[in-house]
């Protein structure tokens, strides 16, 4: 890749290149370097730095060439490719270099334009009728074709060059319209009695007020547009230029893009994580909210992992690269955004097919519009003629329509990466924002995934009992059996060795603890040991009638108590669930679960329809039989089981981006584990559809309209035609609006969370 | 006799506008490219040159975008079809990584549509 890659020239030179050097040790080697240098062709410069041994070029020269010259003199050289953010800095510099250009234009061309409008409308001397007038618009001519050249000149040659490609676009619009208008003009100055009397008319303001008007039009564009990009922005700067690696038992600063896999970093606090690694040394709270949208610092502590661009906030961490470069989770973060930025949206399709086909037909309507007011429209015809002609050809504005729905796209998709939403492309967007039913799979994405302790109940000491049962169950691997275990280390209880363990299937567990037979299980089992459970039992239904798995403990033959484990709701899950159903989305719940655990998660969250019982190839067919009713359907899973059923649905959206495989397939990736995001995706997509709508209206809305009254459809009411320096102002702030209607986006929130 | 010359040359302009920008044989500069070898792409006052690209089908390609205009519309290149895009820089070259596809031909624009070109996978 580096070896192909050419190099820019700079502003102030020729081009760069920089290198790594091996080898280097004294003054010598530098000068020995830099010599060797000195004999390649075309090399102006050759600088060696000693304190980071790199090397710099200028010149007209190949990479490869350089290195040839240093490996000659007997050092090793490897070209150091341009960081990411040297790139984006070198082409801030060029759009702002772009935007003075533009800027500097305008005022030129306005320059000449305002003064000239100006005398027209005051004095209403724009007739050719003396020598002297000839003379004196002549000279006036001149200008201004010294500002169509210098201000509009890039309109002419993108005209010329499109049209030798047999493409048309605005250049070829705009440089038609004020060609067209100055080379009457001229012709007026020249041959004044080629044109009746009435119409000896210059139009020279005007072509100089359309291109000033458009080049300050392209300014505030490129203004606007910048801050479309502003959430990629924000994500780049989450790196920071330079890492801290520890090399040869010392901490050294390095470029980011040195470091590699398996170097030793250390972050101290305040300091962003410059690579994706794992922690070998030190312990500290990281803000990890920028990738996740989970507003809590993570304790993170020895074998942890670290993601580039979270922050350090208290303690100083060691820790070795895992992925560096463009593998960073950051990295694939932002590729993912700018490609989905970029992509397209199916509502565009009938404005692409348009636009395909809008600038030649721009053309044709001002011919047949001119021909119309040329044979039969009121005199002075030829005056008449020349402004329509030229107003049609220049209020038309095929980048309005262009560029409605990707302004909206760019501002959407990056707004969504702020709130931890990334969509795949366009059509992922617009289908989120027509879904109809939203399916859930219950397990990790309205539960916790993992079972957990909810109630102990005896009549004696719960401490006391639980210590008992976890010490039994240390031994089995039953999910049940790890949530009491767990349970009884929060609680820090000692626990003690059990004997004798047994497992009694489809019973429970039986052994022997601190000289104490413990029996835990179902009811069967306590029938089965002849336990006298009664006065347990109401309770034992009420609690299975919550979703929760109620178990007897029985201790030397005597019952002890209930013990009930569940698989927890999220805390937030039931606020997530409100927002969608007010999204007027119709939720489904998947689970593999019994429909009476399912029942009672449902209806504790508000959901009432429940696909319990499923095996994990069933969802994908429950997403095609609700498709196979025609609606449009979304499916929130963790990607891990549910990646057939989140490929099948319309959009799949993958909640918590911790596997790579739900970025594979899914959609939407979620980086935040919870369902707010499913709801935060909705609505982003609902506001950026409604915004592309707005543009596209806009867009349609004004072509449709301005071009028949540039065509003079008003004359009949007004008397008057439009002038072209309106046309040219209309023109050059149609795109100005659509770009700024989508910079709106950026006020994008979603809705509140409840009470949180 | 006048007014007859006008309405005839606007009629020839109108013929010579469909025929140019849609009915005529349109000489593409057409260049093939195999996986390995490097295609430098012009982008430049409205127009990809080359704006026809042959390539291979079923081998992964990679185009050199080489943007020479500093207005926003060049800004970005996609292949919707394709769903490959990128954003090029001003003055140098952007590696565009074409995955390996069916035969076919697929178009390649800016985000406006200005700029066209056709990506031929055959
Ligand atoms: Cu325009």
């Amino acid at each position: 890749m580096a070896e192909h890659a050419k190099h820019e020239p700079h502003h102030d030179g020729g081009p760069l290149h920089r290198f790594q050097l091996e080898g280097v040790s004294c003054a010598g080697c530098v000068r020995k370097i830099e010599s060797a240098l000195q004999t390649v062709p075309g090399v102006e410069e050759a600088r060696v730095n000693l304190g980071d041994r790199t090397l710099a070029v200028q010149g007209e020269v190949s990479a490869a060439d350089c290195v040839a010259a240093v490996e000659g003199a007997g050092y090793g050289a490897e070209e150091i490719r341009a960081s990411e953010r040297e790139l984006r800095e070198q082409q801030r510099a060029e759009e702002q270099h772009h935007y003075r250009q533009l800027l500097w234009r305008a005022g030129l061309a306005l320059g000449l334009g305002v003064p000239l409008m100006a005398w027209g409308l005051i004095t209403g001397e724009m007739m050719v009728d003396s020598p002297m007038q000839q003379l004196v618009w002549g000279a006036v001519g001149l200008l201004a074709l010294a500002v169509l050249i210098f201000c509009g000149g890039h309109f002419f040659s993108g005209a010329l060059r499109a049209f030798r490609h047999h493409n048309a676009n605005m250049d070829t619009l705009i440089a038609l319209g004020t060609g067209t208008a100055w080379g009457f003009s001229m012709l007026v100055v020249a041959l004044p009695q080629l044109v009746p009397e009435a119409a000896r008319h210059v139009y020279f303001e005007a072509s100089a007020m359309i291109i000033g008007l458009i080049n300050l039009g392209q300014a505030l564009e490129v203004r606007a547009r910048g801050r479309t990009s502003a959430a990629v922005e924000k994500l780049l700067e989450l790196q920071d230029p330079t890492a801290r690696v520890l090399r040869d038992g010392s901490e050294v600063d390095v470029p980011l893009e040195q470091v590699q896999v398996g170097d030793r970093l250390r972050v101290r606090p305040g300091e962003k994580v410059p690579v994706d690694g794992r922690v070998l040394e030190g312990r500290s709270l990281v803000d990890e909210s920028m990738l996740t949208g989970e507003p809590v610092p993570v304790q993170k502590a020895e074998g942890d992992a670290l993601s580039a661009g979270t922050l350090n906030k208290n303690g100083s961490l060691l820790f070795e690269a895992e992925k560096v470069g463009a593998e960073t989770r950051l990295s694939q973060i932002i590729e993912m955004v700018k490609n989905a930025q970029s992509s397209r949206v199916p509502i565009a399709r009938l404005a692409d097919r348009i636009a395909a086909i809008f600038v030649p037909t721009v053309m044709i309507i001002a011919i047949v519009a001119a021909l119309v007011w040329f044979n039969w429209g009121p005199d002075p015809r030829a005056v008449h003629t020349l402004v329509v002609l030229t107003s049609v050809l220049i209020i038309a504005c095929p980048c309005a329509l262009g560029l409605a729905t990707p302004m909206s796209v760019m501002v959407g998709v990056g707004k969504g990466a702020e709130y931890g939403v990334l969509v795949r492309n366009g059509k992922a967007l617009q289908q989120a924002s027509d879904l109809t039913t939203l399916v859930v799979d219950k397990t990790g994405t309205l539960t916790e995934g993992a079972p957990k302790l909810t109630d102990i109940e005896t009549h004696g000491d719960s401490d006391v009992l639980l210590a008992l049962l976890a010490s039994l169950e240390q031994g089995s691997e039953h999910p049940l059996a790890e949530a009491v275990v767990a349970a009884a280390r929060d609680k820090k209880l000692q626990l003690k060795s059990a004997d004798d363990f047994e497992a009694i299937t489809a019973h429970g567990v039986r052994g022997t603890v601190d000289g104490k037979t413990v029996l835990l299980g179902n009811r069967k089992l306590m029938q089965r040991e002849k336990i006298d459970s009664d006065a347990w039992h109401e309770r034992a239904e009420q609690l299975a009638d919550l979703g929760r798995t109620a178990m007897y403990a029985a201790v030397d033959g005597e019952a002890a108590g209930l013990i009930a484990v569940a698989d927890p709701i999220r805390d937030d899950a039931k606020a997530a669930i409100a927002r969608l159903l007010q999204l007027g989305l119709r939720v489904e719940m998947l689970t593999g679960d019994s429909s009476a655990t399912a029942e009672a998660v449902a209806q504790q969250l508000g959901i009432d329809r429940v696909h319990a019982d499923l095996l994990p190839e069933d969802k994908e067919k429950i997403v095609g039989e609700l498709q196979g009713k025609h609606e449009l359907v979304g499916m929130a899973g963790d990607g891990i089981n549910d990646a057939p059923a989140l490929a099948k649905a319309d959009v799949g959206f993958a909640i918590g981006a911790g596997t790579d495989v739900a970025i594979e397939t899914a959609d939407v990736t979620l980086m935040r584990s919870s369902l707010h995001g499913v709801a935060d995706a909705i609505e982003l997509s609902r506001a950026t559809l409604r915004n592309i709508k707005q543009n596209l209206f806009g867009a349609f809305v004004y072509n449709s309209l301005g071009i028949p009254i540039a065509a003079g459809v008003l004359y009949p009411f007004t008397g008057a035609l439009l002038s072209p320096v309106i046309a040219g102002a209309a023109m050059a702030f149609s795109s100005v609006t659509v770009v700024t209607n989508a910079n709106r986006l950026r006020f994008f929130k979603p809705t509140e969370e409840g009470e949180k | 006799m006048l007014t007859l010359l006008v309405n005839v040359i606007g009629l020839l302009l109108i013929a010579a506008i469909v025929w140019w920008f849609w009915l005529g044989p349109k000489r593409h500069t057409a260049e093939s490219v195999s996986g390995s070898e490097k295609l430098q792409i012009l982008v430049k006052d409205g127009v990809y040159e080359p704006d026809r690209i042959r390539l291979p089908a079923g081998e992964e390609a990679t185009l050199h975008f080489r943007r020479e205009d500093a207005s926003p519309c060049a800004e970005y290149v996609l292949f919707p079809d394709l769903e490959v895009s990128a954003q090029l820089a001003v003055n140098r070259d952007t590696e565009v990584h074409i995955p390996a596809a069916e035969p076919g031909e697929y178009p390649f624009t800016c985000q406006m549509q200005m700029y066209r070109g056709t990506l031929v996978v055959e």
